[in-house]
């Protein structure tokens, strides 16, 4: 029996087995190595703060997961050996690899910010990227009655890249809903030039800020969090002020990759970013928001992943050449509240551009622009997830980007990317 | 190749990062009223490295990992704004996110 290895039942780790476990023989044992007993869909986190999602809907048992014919070792990685070509796990005999996949993700590191979890954290410090910080933040929005709420990007890169700027909107309207708009002052913190950051998105996009009043910090690097004055301190000794903290600490790779030489100082893996091959190792892959690469982390980029990585594996094991054919492909949905969202398109080379997808000319979705469809194309993606996008079932959308449909002169005008 | 001759983009940054050179480096940091000490090169190369192996513009704290400088003195080196400026000088775009 062979084996290839995934750490990870992520997103990625669990789409990549699927796709593997349909097209490999019995010769092959597909294997997932996960310690945490439930899956989460990680998009539900930007709803529930405001009382528009339920965990029960975003939690599922990891087995129904997974299903038949994957292993699942409940394990978890303690360090991967790529000389003797075996993981060793905490609990446990090391386990053995034909091939690897490492699908560990990224973690969120408030623990990396002085005073972050101090006395603040959890009471007015939030965060949304995990169940327990998206449930707490739900209470304290439920009880806040106005005054200073700040969003806050550490450093880049995060996942879901645009998830700070939809919370920002998402918030906006939650409080006009709730009569106290006029109460809150919404400020939007980040390291970066501006909240849009490319040409065209920074031209078309900027009057979702205007007409929001959300007050944008720009070039925000945050050293602390002072929970005794609620201030962010910045590297610069700037201080933002809040009454309620929303902030996306720092994301690294998972614990076990942490000087390793397959990783980054950040211990995201060094990956070929087309062949989606590990830079540092023979016989591993790299998949989802564990790589090094600029593409998103986000759960469509792992899902594209899979269908030219599950080609490449298949030429490994054949011992063939591999195809460079990852571009960097992402597709995300951008709700910018009020019943509105937006979906963008793009790869390594192309910025987000407006048109309409998936069909040229037809849509139905248009590109970089609000509507209502996108909304609710966006509230019923979480079935697509469960039923499609896990188990790997076919879903009629390029892995590689198309310039179909898109306007290229909208980018030209502006001599953009 | 000179400030005045070298193609870049509307805000300033090279458009292409092979036209880069040290000396092309010394003038962005006249422009901007910096001094370049071997502590700023340090700093300079290693977000260049960085750039060339992922394709993509460091964040600061990997910058002060891989050059062991504290993010604080990265800050006292390039004092407006370090990320954009240690990305003009060093000639690679500047930070960006995906929208």
């Amino acid at each position: 029996m062979k084996t290839i290895l995934i750490l990870g039942a992520g997103t990625a780790g669990t789409a990549i087995a699927h796709k593997l476990r349909r097209r490999l023989s019995n010769e092959w044992d597909v294997a997932v190595v996960d310690p945490s007993s439930t899956h989460l869909y990680q998009p539900g986190l930007l709803f529930l703060p405001f009382g528009d999602e339920t965990e029960e809907r975003i939690l599922r048992e990891r087995g129904s997961t997974l299903g038949k014919g994957i292993t699942w070792h409940q394990r978890t990685v303690h360090a991967i050996d790529t000389e003797r070509r075996r993981v060793e796990v905490v609990e446990g005999e090391p386990l053995s690899y034909d091939f690897l996949i490492i699908a560990s993700g990224t973690e969120v590191r408030p623990d990396m910010i002085d005073g972050m979890l101090g006395d603040g954290w959890r009471k007015s410090v939030f965060d949304f990227y995990t169940l327990e910080g998206a449930k707490a933040l739900q209470k304290a929005l439920a009880n806040f009655e106005g005054g200073r709420l700040v969003l806050n990007i550490v450093e880049m890169p995060i996942k879901c890249p645009v998830a700070p700027l939809e919370f920002a909107f998402l918030a906006d309207w939650y409080l006009t809903k709730r009569g106290i708009r006029d109460k809150t002052e919404l400020v939007y913190a980040t390291p970066l030039d501006g909240a849009f950051t490319k040409p065209l998105a920074s031209k078309t996009l900027g009057y979702l800020l205007e007409n929001k009043g959300i007050q944008v910090e720009t070039e925000f690097m945050t050293g602390e969090v002072d929970s005794e004055k609620n201030v962010i301190r910045s590297y610069d000794e700037r201080e933002v002020p809040y009454d309620l903290l929303v902030t996306i600490p720092p994301h690294m790779g998972a614990g076990f990759l942490e000087d390793s030489d397959l990783a980054d100082e950040l211990a995201f893996v060094a990956t070929d970013p087309h062949t989606l091959a590990a830079k540092n190792a023979e016989r591993v892959f790299v998949i989802g928001d564990a790589t090094d690469l600029p593409s998103s982390k986000a759960g469509s980029v792992a899902h594209f992943q899979a269908d030219l990585m599950t080609e490449n594996i298949l030429r490994a094991i054949d011992d063939k050449e591999l195809e460079p054919s990852f571009d960097g492909h992402s597709n995300c949905f951008v709700e910018t509240g009020h019943g509105k969202a937006m979906l963008i398109d793009f790869n390594y080379e192309t910025e987000p551009l407006p048109g309409q997808f998936p069909i040229p000319g037809i849509g139905p979705l248009p590109l970089l622009k609000e509507c209502r469809r996108n909304h609710w194309a966006k509230r019923l993606f979480r079935l697509v997830y469960w039923h499609a996008l896990l188990p790997a079932r076919p879903i009629p959308i390029s892995p590689t980007m198309s310039l179909a449909g898109k306007q290229l002169s909208a980018a030209a005008e502006l001599g953009g990317e | 190749m000179s400030l005045e001759t070298v193609q870049t983009d509307a805000e300033g940054y090279l458009a292409n990062r092979d036209d880069w050179s040290e000396e092309l480096a010394q003038e962005y940091a006249t422009q901007m009223g910096i001094e370049l000490t071997d502590e700023h090169w340090k700093v300079i190369n290693t977000a260049r490295a960085i750039e060339a192996e992922s394709s993509s513009s460091p964040g600061l704290r990997k910058i002060s990992k891989r050059s062991e400088t504290p993010i604080k003195a990265i800050y006292q080196l390039f004092p407006d704004g370090p990320a954009k400026l240690v990305a003009k000088i060093a000639g690679i775009p500047k930070p960006k996110s995906c929208l």
